[in-house]
């Protein structure tokens, strides 16, 4: 029997009437990467900012690194990282300035937060940018940047919320390289996406329609029991069935 | 301890990379203290005259060129006509218009009373007041001296067999700007520190850095001081920048214990920062926290005491300058500084301002929600 990670029973979170997302059952293990798919709107985000403990659910039981969302969220946060849709570094301090930050306010030994940072930043290549402005840096690099800073405290799961949007494919894919990278270290990867091929890389994926979880498996059992080439059909057949 | 330092390190190092809001720390106080203080002035100068003598005597000139002589006067028309007079003050040409009517001189010389006009334009009533006081005075003076020429000594020209003599405490010449520049000060040090914490902490709400630090496992009063105390550093330098400017232009008496001003000021910058934090907590983006702080500020500001004196309020108002802290501080900076007040003087209003520092500080952490 493999740890469990996530767990979560009859997740419902209301906003006034509106249901965000309605009664989810999952659960994530130790060690996988776990696609969180669905539209725009079907309440990915939602449920993640209830994972990472930015937010209560209405009802149900959710249970994340060992502890219970109502009532453990502070020593939650301790064991997650969280890397949000909306970008979230300051534009206005440099790249090393910025991971000093994230790692002092998570309580990191200042030699350990100084060699840990130098340790990134040569892993990224950029030791002669170190001392640039995030707001000079491309894209590409800044995601890099915040995901290593969401990892820096050695969390037992990352949630990356759509971590990819807007950039090329080959920076799409280098990211996946260190996604991999942290996963091989034993790291549990929480990751939504609304794209298809990037499916293709997790372990197993769940796909929310409208506040649902409509189909939950790895991607190649999906794509048999839908007679699908690819996660792009499974994901097209699925939202048509949800249509009529 | 080590988290709210980096925060702190954090909010400095965007302070000085902003390339608004260093100039902004610089030039405010130099601009408040050199410019606004010359021109929110109470003192009159160039009171615009405008005379209409029928009379042409000697008397009626003597008593044109006693009001001509006078620092406060400028003579800014003259005519026979009260008619053309009138018009002049329609126009809001002129403050002030002498109507000597003819006969004056006449009526003077035989030892008898005699009327002279004096009309005052009262749009603005603090204004008209002063100008009455200050006709009087050189009316006065006038008919003493007058008497005295002419050998009169009847009753009537004898003003005053009654000497007084003011001796005003505490401010001597009467001089305006010590008045003012603590009251300046007062606002210069508010606006700082109310605003920068406060706005530092909706901006990352705005720009989504907030979610970041609320999936990290900081408590939330570490957050709150580590927004709180670089502004509040940053807004006692002010005062001291303020005071020096003060000191070195304005020669401003500092006649109390200025490390008793800067403790106070402490206590003081610690609940208009709460109030400035307290209000980032229920707000969501920079355009609704500076709306808040217009609204509050312009109440607080003008039920403070700057111009006018607390005492002569209603008693509502008195009673509900309770919840506003620039009361406290606009009475006791002026005390300290002007009059030299010790700390058993202030003691009342020093305790207050701890509680509220401490209820409206323990208001914002309660407020703050990491999970929503």
């Amino acid at each position: 029997m493999q740890e469990k990670l996530i767990e979560v029973r009859g997740l419902t979170k209301k906003f006034g009437e509106f249901i965000a997302i309605d009664k989810l059952d999952f659960e994530v293990f130790k060690g996988e990467i776990f696609g969180f798919l669905g539209a725009n709107g079907a309440g990915k985000t939602t449920a993640i900012k209830i994972l990472c403990g930015l937010s209560y659910p209405s009802s149900g039981e959710v249970n994340v690194a060992g502890f219970d969302v109502y009532t453990q969220t502070e020593q939650l946060k301790l064991n997650i990282g969280y890397m949000s849709q909306k970008f979230s570094l300051y534009e206005d301090l440099t790249i090393y300035e910025n991971i000093r930050f994230y790692g002092g306010i998570y309580g990191i030994g200042r030699k350990e937060l100084h060699n840990k940072s130098m340790q990134l930043i040569r892993k990224f290549g950029l030791v002669n940018e170190r001392n640039s402005l995030i707001a000079d840096i491309p894209l590409g690099w800044k995601q890099k940047i915040a995901f290593s800073i969401a990892i820096l405290h050695d969390p037992k799961i990352i949630f990356l919320d759509e971590p990819t949007g807007g950039v090329d494919p080959i920076t799409r894919r280098q990211f996946w390289d260190l996604i991999y990278e942290v996963s091989g270290e034993g790291m549990t990867v929480f990751v939504t996406t609304h794209y298809m091929d990037e499916a293709e890389y997790c372990n197993r994926v769940s796909i929310m329609d409208e506040g649902k979880i409509v189909a939950i498996d790895t991607p190649n059992n999906l794509k048999s029991s839908f007679g699908a080439a690819n996660m792009d059909e499974v994901f097209v057949k699925i939202a048509r069935g949800t249509e009529k | 301890m080590r988290t709210i330092f980096y925060i702190i390190q954090k909010e400095f190092i965007q302070v000085v990379r902003n390339r608004v809001m260093l100039p902004m720390m610089i030039i405010m106080p130099i601009f408040q203290m050199l410019v606004l203080l010359y021109a929110a002035t109470l003192e009159m100068k160039h009171i615009e005259l405008f005379v209409v003598d029928n009379d042409h005597t000697e008397a009626s000139r003597t008593l044109v060129s006693k009001f001509e002589g006078s620092p406060f006067y400028k003579l800014s028309g003259h005519s026979a006509s009260i008619k053309e007079a009138e018009k002049q003050m329609k126009k809001d040409k002129t403050d002030i218009i002498l109507n000597i009517k003819k006969g004056f001189g006449e009526s003077l010389n035989r030892g008898e009373g005699t009327d002279v006009q004096v009309l005052i334009n009262a749009i603005n009533g603090t204004k008209a007041g002063l100008i009455n006081a200050y006709s009087l005075n050189v009316l006065s003076e006038y008919m003493g001296e007058y008497a005295k020429d002419k050998g009169l000594y009847s009753e009537q020209f004898s003003s005053g067999s009654l000497d007084v003599r003011y001796r005003y405490w505490f401010n001597a010449e009467l001089n305006f700007k010590h008045f003012m520049l603590p009251g300046i000060l007062v606002i210069l040090v508010t606006i700082m520190g109310m605003a920068l914490s406060a706005i530092s902490f909706v901006k990352e709400k705005e720009i989504g850095t907030i979610e970041q630090i609320n999936v990290t496992p900081i408590r939330k009063y570490q957050f709150l001081a580590g927004k709180l105390l670089p502004f509040w550093i940053i807004a006692l330098f002010e005062l001291a920048f303020g005071l020096t400017i003060g000191k070195i232009f304005f020669d401003i008496p500092i006649r109390g214990s200025l490390f008793l001003l800067f403790s106070f000021s402490s206590v003081y910058l610690l609940a208009v920062m709460g109030i400035g934090l307290f209000f980032s907590t229920i707000t969501r983006t920079q355009q609704q926290i500076m709306l808040l702080f217009f609204f509050f500020n312009i109440v607080f500001i003008l039920m403070s005491g700057l111009f006018t004196p607390v005492e002569s309020m209603p008693q509502w108002a008195q009673t509900a300058n309770v919840v506003n802290p620039l009361a406290y501080f606009m009475r006791v900076i002026r005390m300290i500084m002007l009059k030299g007040s010790g700390v058993q003087d202030i003691l009342r209003e020093l305790i207050s301002l701890s509680i509220y520092a401490v209820l409206i500080l323990s208001l914002a952490v309660w407020r703050y929600r990491k999970t929503s």
